[in-house]
């Protein structure tokens, strides 16, 4: 028991924490990269065009694992946030801090890049589609987690108040989903233009799932990154910076 | 009686003893809703058939701000005096003590509002068959933003601009209210079973009330260090 948590604050200590995500970020930029443009060549100009939506569908590359993104890295903000709350760990408030502005600008990129596939395929920008709204709603919350955390002058304060809002949401979140899902379902006829999946085949799933992957590295890489800047922030009155810094 | 229960009841006592003093503040919320309601026959269109269109979003709108309204100022003066930390110190469960504080909040607007909002469907050409309907829906809805307010309002105690925070905290958390209420309106004016969406609002009131009050409780307590 004594050594775990000895072992746990070790893990948890900022020097420690900043030293190791410098070594570790390049094992997922360099991935991340490699991926993503493998993915992009592959899905925009290897992949067959669909044969109903033509060549406009190949913006589910990038819109697909966006939107996948948005969510999950919510998930990891508010884990680390908990983790955070509970035992009191000021790296896990600090990564949950980094994680809001990468998930707010994910959201933004599958919203635009919605909107960009909807002109085509519905004929108008904008359609009051479940996703869509519920995407809206997400970037939402994300702007008031955001927004508290700046309102708050006491860095103490304001982890700790961000993490419960963080929590909330999380719990709000799939219940915001379901109820956009249930209220599209009756306000609107079905749409013609349905992104239901039937099979794709694999010269189309393939890239789809190297971008999935490639993003979520690159998620992991820009994470790291703004972690230590948030650590020298935080961190800038502490004695261990000098040596970092020197 | 359980000295738990005494000082609930205590607190839901003081609170509606301090709104009885300044009666003021009860009718502010709700000459809101009536201003907000007005405005849309003038805005859009005096033709009630349109207008009975509408009403579901715009009884439901109107009933979400002006409970906002009232929220910002659900903690403040307690926390500013004194009385919170009070609480926090009394041994008591604090999450039931702020239930309690929700409960009396929910009692001075939610249900008046609740209760005004059957006239103010009157104006919007909603008929009387419809009422029932209504005033359920609402008073569960209401209840419900009660206690996610609760939570907003512990998280901007002390803040400057706290009441523009406060609805940006707390809009988006109240999708699924409106969602579901507004639906079991818009059944209730169509004259059919509005029994559905007023299941899943009274799972959310439920839901609400079982997590709400130990998230506001940890949110106030943040706040008052």
């Amino acid at each position: 028991m004594g050594t775990t948590w000895t072992w746990f604050h070790r893990f948890g200590s900022p020097p420690h924490v900043y030293r190791l995500a410098g070594i570790l970020t390049p094992w997922f930029a360099w991935p991340a990269a490699i991926l993503i443009i493998t993915g992009l060549y592959a899905g925009l100009v290897l992949a067959p065009p669909d044969y109903q939506q033509g060549e406009g569908f190949r913006i589910i590359y990038v819109h697909a694992p966006s939107a996948w993104l948005s969510v999950m890295i919510y998930a990891v903000m508010a884990t680390a946030a908990g983790i955070g709350l509970i035992w009191r760990m000021k790296v896990a408030h600090a990564a949950a801090a980094s994680c809001a502005a990468i998930g707010a600008w994910f959201t933004v990129v599958s919203l635009v890049t919605g909107m960009l596939w909807g002109k085509p395929m519905w004929g108008t920008y904008w359609v009051w589609d479940p996703r869509l709204t519920a995407q809206l709603v997400l970037l939402f919350l994300y702007l008031g987690y955001i927004a508290l955390r700046a309102g708050i002058d006491d860095l103490g304060r304001a982890d700790r108040a961000s993490a419960v809002l963080a929590l909330v949401g999380v719990v709000n979140l799939p219940i915001i989903r379901y109820s956009v899902e249930w209220w599209n379902s009756i306000h609107q006829a079905p749409s013609v233009m349905k992104m239901d999946k039937p099979s794709m085949p694999i010269e189309m799933l393939a890239p789809l799932l190297m971008m999935l992957v490639g993003l979520s590295l690159y998620f992991a890489a820009v994470l790291l990154v703004r972690l230590r800047a948030e650590i020298l922030n935080r961190e800038r009155q502490a004695s261990w910076i000098k040596e970092v810094v020197e | 009686m359980r000295p738990i229960f005494a000082a609930t009841l205590l607190v839901l006592r003081r609170e509606l003893l301090l709104a009885l003093r300044r009666p003021i503040l009860v009718v502010q919320p709700l000459a809101f809703f009536a201003v907000v309601t007005a405005l849309f026959p003038l805005g859009y269109t005096p033709e009630l058939g349109k207008l009975r269109a509408i009403a579901p979003g715009v009884l439901w709108v109107g009933a979400l701000l002006a409970s906002l309204l009232a929220l910002e100022s659900l903690f403040r003066e307690d926390a500013e005096d004194g009385t919170l930390e009070q609480f926090a110190l009394s041994g008591q469960p604090f999450a039931l003590l702020l239930g309690a504080k929700t409960l009396a909040h929910w009692l001075l607007t939610g249900l008046p509002l609740t209760l005004m909002a059957p006239w103010l469907g009157i104006a919007l050409g909603v008929p009387l068959a419809a009422m029932p309907g209504i005033l359920a829906s609402l008073a569960l809805g209401t209840w419900t933003l009660s206690l996610l307010g609760a939570v907003g309002a512990g998280l901007t105690l002390g803040l400057r601009r706290g009441g523009v925070l406060l609805s940006l905290l707390t809009l988006p958390l109240a999708v699924p209210v409106i969602v579901f209420g507004a639906r079991a309106t818009e059944l209730a004016i169509a004259g059919e079973s509005l029994m559905g969406p007023l299941y899943l609002q009274a799972a959310l009131a439920v839901l609400g009330m079982t997590l709400a009050p130990l998230a506001a409780a940890a949110a106030v307590r943040i706040g008052l260090e």
